[in-house]
């Protein structure tokens, strides 16, 4: 028992039938498709992927809160849908980007509630309230009325809520959206505390923030379209890029025209193109440093200003675009 | 012994219950506005009541008297618990879904959600006892609606309001379910189907009235022995006057009322439990339909 992983899903799929309102028929959308994933315990395993790429889809199947349609998943070693009643007590689950709670009841009523809910003696339960919304910076908050709270400060009810329990597994849909920086940064710093405290914790979040990932998560998944493409450590997933070059060209703003030349040079992986109010950004990821003359030749030759360059290290959203051939913000730009 | 006493208050069905009473109540008496307690909870029982007052005055030209009107005032009275408590246990799921947001935490605790969802439904009653106190007081008041303390049956009246009360709370449970699976509001499912079955279960007239081919929901409804009963402690012999229920003994119906509601209740528990899994299959346990 004790040796099971925090999570394991073997071919894990879901399917959504939809209703097309003016067609009239039933189509089928494939929101995840044979995740195959196992997290072990005391790992901060992360999700990384763009809109619609069936992170919140994967956390729900999960929290026994969806039904897969193929494979199985386990979590705790219980399965999740044959095991829920014991999945349930040993998880708990926050999703950022809302304010959920009873606005009529305080925060301290709020959280006993639901420590209440886990059979948490009352005296335990007050008592980890306080030290978190503490840690949280919340503590002149406890008899504010929920309704009272500003939605960055709900989330961080929430997200106490989510730790009160003291759960095995924690899955965390996206835990700083909507929060500032300040905010984000405090909540970071609290996951990771929390899971290095103790190694039998472990935590599943889902981002969209590549620096999150990279700099938060033991293990990453990237995932796009329902599928899971890669998953290791952020420096080993980075490493696969290691030997490629990577340099960010500013440039004066460009109207799209000449990018598919550039992709086209021999010894060019891929381009991203971002625009900017003054200026452009085009980030190359070369074969080899030499490939650079030649993209500034083609540039010259396009008439393009060359108004900065830097070479650096790669980053997992270098290690996207690899994987995709596009960046998640073209990804995400593309599904609208 | 204060260890067992614990324990079994930590059971997961009776926490959760517990809990959901806590919560009802805290919802149901967080009146920021006394004035719109007072309307709900006074003015509009005895409007409607006075409605069918008014009626009954018009028809049988002011024969209020007759064991016919404690008959009807009585019915009505009670009957506004079978609104409170099927829609107490079945907004619940709207609630907590669309308004708190809070549906998807508490499905995924170790919560015995049924439970929970009668205990929501449960802490209506207190606010409807008022109500149901209210209406019944103005009818002996005013109305000489036969009842005399000394001559209610207590513990009859007692047995009969808490089997009742659970019997109704069963019956939201499927509300409860249909509304799991349905994609927007339907919170007036509790209040529609209490006014559907207003009709059939003897509230306002005795089942003999209902053409013959209908009276059969009314014989199958344990709300209708539940009426029966509470007529029956309340005013005794006034009850009698009907052909309808007259043959059965107060044991008799106390037993059918018992009888229908394990019925009731197991049929519940199993239509509940598979809305439940279909809303799971389907992925609509934490939708949000943004109204
Ligand atoms: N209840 C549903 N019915 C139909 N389709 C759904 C449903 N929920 C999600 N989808 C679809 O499944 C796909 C995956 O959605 P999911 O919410 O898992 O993505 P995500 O990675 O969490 O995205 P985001 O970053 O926007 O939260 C999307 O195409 C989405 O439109
Ligand atoms: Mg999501």
């Amino acid at each position: 028992m004790t040796l099971a992983s925090a999570i394991e899903t073997q071919d894990l799929g879901r399917v959504y039938k939809i209703r097309d309102a003016k067609k009239k028929e039933r189509q089928e959308l494939v929101a995840l498709r044979e995740a195959n994933l196992r997290v072990e315990r005391g790992e901060l395993f992360g999700l990384l992927g763009p809109n619609g790429a069936g992170k919140t889809t994967l956390i729900k199947i999960l929290t026994t809160l969806l039904a897969p349609t193929a494979g199985w998943a386990r979590v705790a070693g219980f399965d999740v849908m044959r095991e829920q009643a014991r999945v349930r007590p040993l998880i708990n689950m926050v999703s950022g980007g809302e304010s959920s709670g009873y606005g009529l009841l305080t925060v301290r009523e709020n959280l006993w509630m639901f420590a209440q809910f886990y059979g948490i003696p009352s005296a335990q339960a007050n008592q980890r309230i306080k030290e978190l919304l503490e840690i949280v910076k919340m503590s002149d908050r406890l008899n504010t009325k929920s309704s009272d709270l500003s939605t960055g400060l709900r989330q961080k009810m929430n997200i106490v809520r989510g730790f009160m329990t003291d759960p095995h597994v924690v899955f965390l849909d996206e835990p700083t959206l909507g929060l500032d920086v300040g905010a984000s940064r405090d909540v970071r710093a609290f996951i990771r505390r929390w899971v290095t405290e103790d190694r039998a914790r472990t935590v599943l979040l889902t981002t969209h923030y590549m620096v999150e990932a990279d700099e938060l998560c033991d293990r990453v998944a990237i995932i796009n379209q329902g599928r899971v493409l890669a998953c290791d450590t952020p420096a080993n997933l980075k490493r696969r890029l290691q030997r490629d070059a990577i340099f960010r060209i500013e440039t004066d703003r460009l109207n799209g025209a000449g990018i598919e030349t550039l992709r086209a040079l021999p010894g060019v992986r891929s381009v991203v193109h971002r625009s900017g109010d003054a200026r452009d950004t085009l980030e190359f990821v070369l074969a080899r440093d030499e490939v650079l003359g030649a993209v500034i030749n083609a540039m010259e030759a396009r008439q393009i200003r060359l108004l900065h360059l830097d070479k650096r290290e790669p980053t997992l959203e270098d290690v996207f675009v690899d994987l995709v051939g596009r960046s998640m913000a073209e990804v995400e730009g593309d599904a609208k | 012994m204060v260890n067992l006493k614990s324990e079994i208050l930590n059971l997961k069905s009776l926490r959760s219950f517990r809990m959901a009473t806590w919560l009802g109540w805290q919802i149901e008496s967080n009146w920021t506005d006394p004035f719109l307690f007072a309307v709900y909870s006074i003015v509009k029982p005895l409007a409607s009541a006075l409605i069918l007052v008014v009626m009954y005055g018009v028809i049988t030209s002011g024969d209020f008297n007759a064991p016919l009107f404690s008959f009807i005032f009585i019915g009505n009275a009670f009957y506004q618990y079978v609104g409170a408590v099927m829609t107490g246990v079945s907004w619940s799921v709207i609630d907590d879904r669309e308004h708190y947001r809070t549906l998807k935490y508490i499905y995924t605790a170790p919560v015995d959600y049924m439970a929970y969802l009668i205990g929501r439904g449960i802490a209506r009653v207190l606010t409807g006892s008022f109500s149901v106190f209210i209406t019944i007081s103005a009818g002996v008041l005013f109305l000489q609606v036969p009842v005399q303390l000394g001559a209610i049956d207590a513990p009859l009246f007692l047995a009969a309001l808490a089997i009742g009360i659970v019997m109704l709370a069963m019956m939201g449970l499927v509300l409860a379910g249909i509304i799991l699976l349905i994609a927007h509001h339907a919170g007036y499912l509790g209040d529609a189907t209490a006014g559907a079955l207003y009709l059939f279960s003897g509230a306002i007239f005795p089942l003999d009235v209902l053409p013959e081919f209908l009276r059969p929901i009314g014989y199958l409804m344990p709300i209708t022995y539940w009426l029966e009963l509470l007529r029956r402690s309340l005013v005794g012999s006034v009850a009698q006057a009907f052909p309808t229920l007259a043959p059965f003994s107060n044991a008799q119906l106390l037993a059918i009322l018992i009888g229908l509601t394990l019925l009731f209740g197991a049929l519940s528990f199993f239509a509940f439990r598979w809305c439940d899994r279909r809303a799971r299959e389907r992925g609509l346990i934490d939708m949000v339909t943004n109204h």
